[in-house]
């Protein structure tokens, strides 16, 4: 994977063309001011507001997609569709939200109200005493921390031998990988089950975890990034006298920053939302993750008390959806980079 | 010989010290993944085999052979087809849905329009949401009493459905949740195919004189194709895992409106405690799986390695 390609915005100041906010004077980082009224920003008013329509006028001109003659209705048109997507899929979420902040009684009312006549936080506190919400968390976090962790360092040092040691038939043992990796983990379920039960780790950490350690697809997408970085870099540290672990470290991994940010957070989220084999491998209520917890309570309170079910479902979201909002760049950008240029 | 060769010839002959301290590196980075790659797939690969020819409550201390009994009762049952069918009807259904509607989105967000950036990003928000949690969200928006559809459905004058307990609007039901969880995926990635189209194309369609139809057709079309085919399989890929949102809103019902093939392999092994009829459904899902696999590992080694 390039790193010129991870690394360059989709939108906006990453592009060589200044953006519509840049020719308004909005742009987020001008590194050298192109305009007086730029530089000073103390012009008088009708200067700055004839500047900004006229360089409003050379933008619209400069689009390399030039309008059809009836530019406003197709521009206002695209704001609706837009508008449109964007209600369709947010307003979901909305509901999630504001289902959580209703009281049972208005959630019972027809037709529904979109803003909370009374808004209430009781619903909260409610939930974490429907269900152990506190041993949901742990457990997610174990999921996501422990076996997320182990699958990533596999997939680190897997990748490093694969892509920089030599071992006699390393291609053999290479194919060896690649065809694990043509047997989904949902095939594997009832086998892995019966595997574990054998040990008698049903309903334990080391069931619900060990799997998860295996690292096939990302043991495969790291050896691919690491055999296209410059191979005289890490020569040159180990002529040097660096070890492999040290060359790991201090060449190929600061080499691969955007890829392995990809793929950690890929690992995170997946891992945080796993449903299917938590739910089989675990069987007490205290060893669920929050996505199998969540779905309990559900069926639980399904028809009674949806107030707090909503907010119970968003105890299970919140956390990634913060990590998302944080680093939704990185996350959007890094999948949009693997699938086009890698 | 010169000195070199002789050097080399040695090396092969007998490995130097060198040469095995680095396989033993090799073999202490790679073990233990391989080993674990051997427990939990390729040993169930044997063991899912293996299971489909015997017939096992997985209580019971032995399993009996049953030679192709099971595949035979299986493949001859007209449940077996009716999950083939709903399988197909929710990869067609989800799986286009998804491409157009992205593809849409991508090209809407493709052009310069203020709070785009927002949009993209509230956009692609429910694919990072866990899909056990939305499941639940959309069950009560899809209630044909109180649900949020039932009043926008009444706006425009219809009735509201009864969704999930109809086994008509069921899986319509959990197409519209698996859209609009997968469209922002889509979209973005279009959305990066787009922009990797070269400006210069388009400047020379227009020179040509072609219309805003005709430089579609002919250059965003064509620039689009291998992202659309990567799109393609993954989302075949992603519908046939496609597990939580089914469990819970409709645990596969109304009657089996809504099993498909991975939902029934769950149903036999950890709900009837069928075993061996659970590995012909494992079985069969894995094989419809494999070539789609290959091609799209096939695609991302070019793309990753050459890029």
């Amino acid at each position: 994977m390039a790193r010129s390609s991870a690394d360059k915005p989709l939108f906006g100041t990453g592009r060589s063309r200044p953006s519509f906010f840049d020719r308004l004077g909005l742009g987020r980082r001008q590194a050298h001011p192109t305009s007086p009224s730029k530089a000073f920003g103390r012009l008088p008013r009708p200067t700055r507001i004839a500047e900004r329509l006229r360089s409003d006028a050379a933008f619209l001109e400069s689009t390399s997609i030039r309008w059809p003659p009836s530019a406003q209705l197709w521009r206002a048109l695209a704001y609706a569709a837009m508008a449109l997507a964007v209600l369709l899929v947010g307003l979901p979420m909305y509901w999630m939200l504001l289902g959580a902040f209703k009281t049972n009684q208005e959630i019972f009312t027809s037709p529904p109200t979109w803003i909370p006549l009374a808004p209430t936080l009781d619903n909260f506190p409610a939930a974490w005493r429907q269900a152990p919400f506190g041993h949901f968390y742990v457990n997610s976090l174990i999921y996501t921390l422990v076996s997320g962790s182990a699958k990533l360092l596999q997939a680190i040092f897997c990748a490093y031998a694969f892509a920089f040691l030599r071992f006699p038939r390393k291609n053999l043992v290479f194919l060896l990988l690649l065809m694990a990796l043509m047997i989904p983990d949902e095939f594997t379920v009832l086998p892995n089950f019966l595997t574990l039960a054998n040990f008698g780790w049903t309903d334990t950490y080391q069931g619900l975890l060990l799997p998860g350690f295996v690292s096939a697809f990302g043991t495969f997408l790291l050896r691919q990034h690491f055999l296209s970085l410059p191979r005289e870099v890490l020569d040159a540290a180990r002529v040097d006298g660096a070890g492999h672990l040290r060359g790991l470290w201090s060449v190929v991994l600061p080499m691969s920053r955007p890829v392995l940010a990809t793929l950690v957070l890929l690992t995170v989220v997946q891992r945080w939302n796993d449903y299917l084999w938590p739910l089989i491998i675990t069987n007490s209520t205290e060893m669920r993750p929050l996505s199998v917890g969540i779905a309990l309570l559900f069926q639980k309170e399904t028809g009674t008390l949806w107030g707090v079910v909503m907010a119970g479902t968003l105890y299970v979201v919140l956390p990634v959806l913060i990590l998302f909002l944080l680093v939704q760049r990185h996350i959007v950008e890094g999948i949009a980079a693997g699938a086009v240029k890698g | 010989m010169s000195s070199a060769r002789l050097a080399a010839s040695q090396v092969q002959g007998a490995p130097s010290r060198r040469d095995q301290a680095e396989w033993l590196t090799f073999a202490a980075f790679v073990g233990p993944n391989l080993l674990l790659l051997a427990i939990f797939s390729y040993w169930p690969l044997i063991q899912n085999v293996a299971l489909s020819f015997t017939e096992w409550d997985m209580i019971a201390p032995v399993k009996r052979f049953v030679g192709l009994d099971n595949w035979v009762s299986v493949l001859t049952s007209n449940r077996f087809w009716q999950i083939v069918l709903n399988t197909a009807t929710f990869m067609l259904g989800s799986v286009g849905l998804t491409l157009v509607i992205g593809l849409g989105v991508a090209l809407l967000l493709n052009q310069r329009l203020r709070f785009r950036d927002t949009a993209r990003t509230i956009l692609f928000t429910p694919t990072v949401l866990s899909g056990a949690a939305v499941a639940i969200v959309w069950y009560f928006i899809f209630d044909p009493n109180w649900g949020m559809l039932k009043t926008a459905l009444g706006w425009v004058g219809l009735p509201s459905p009864r969704w999930v307990v109809d086994s008509h609007w069921a899986m319509p039901a959990v197409i519209i949740v698996y859209v609009w969880k997968t469209v922002g995926y889509a979209a973005v990635i279009f959305l990066a195919g787009l922009q990797g189209i070269p400006k210069e194309l388009y400047e020379a369609a227009r020179v040509d004189g072609a219309n805003a139809w005709q430089r579609f057709r002919a250059v965003t079309l064509p620039g689009l194709t291998p992202i659309t085919f990567f799109l393609l399989v993954t989302t075949i890929l992603l519908s046939f895992q496609a597990f939580d949102i089914i469990n819970v809103m409709t645990f596969g019902g109304p009657v089996i409106a809504t099993t498909t093939l991975l939902y029934e392999y769950y149903n036999q092994a950890f709900v009837g405690f069928h075993a061996g009829t659970a590995a012909v459904y494992a079985i069969t899902l894995f094989v419809l799986m494999l070539v789609l696999t290959i091609v799209q590992l096939r695609y991302v080694e070019r793309r990753v390695t050459y890029g």
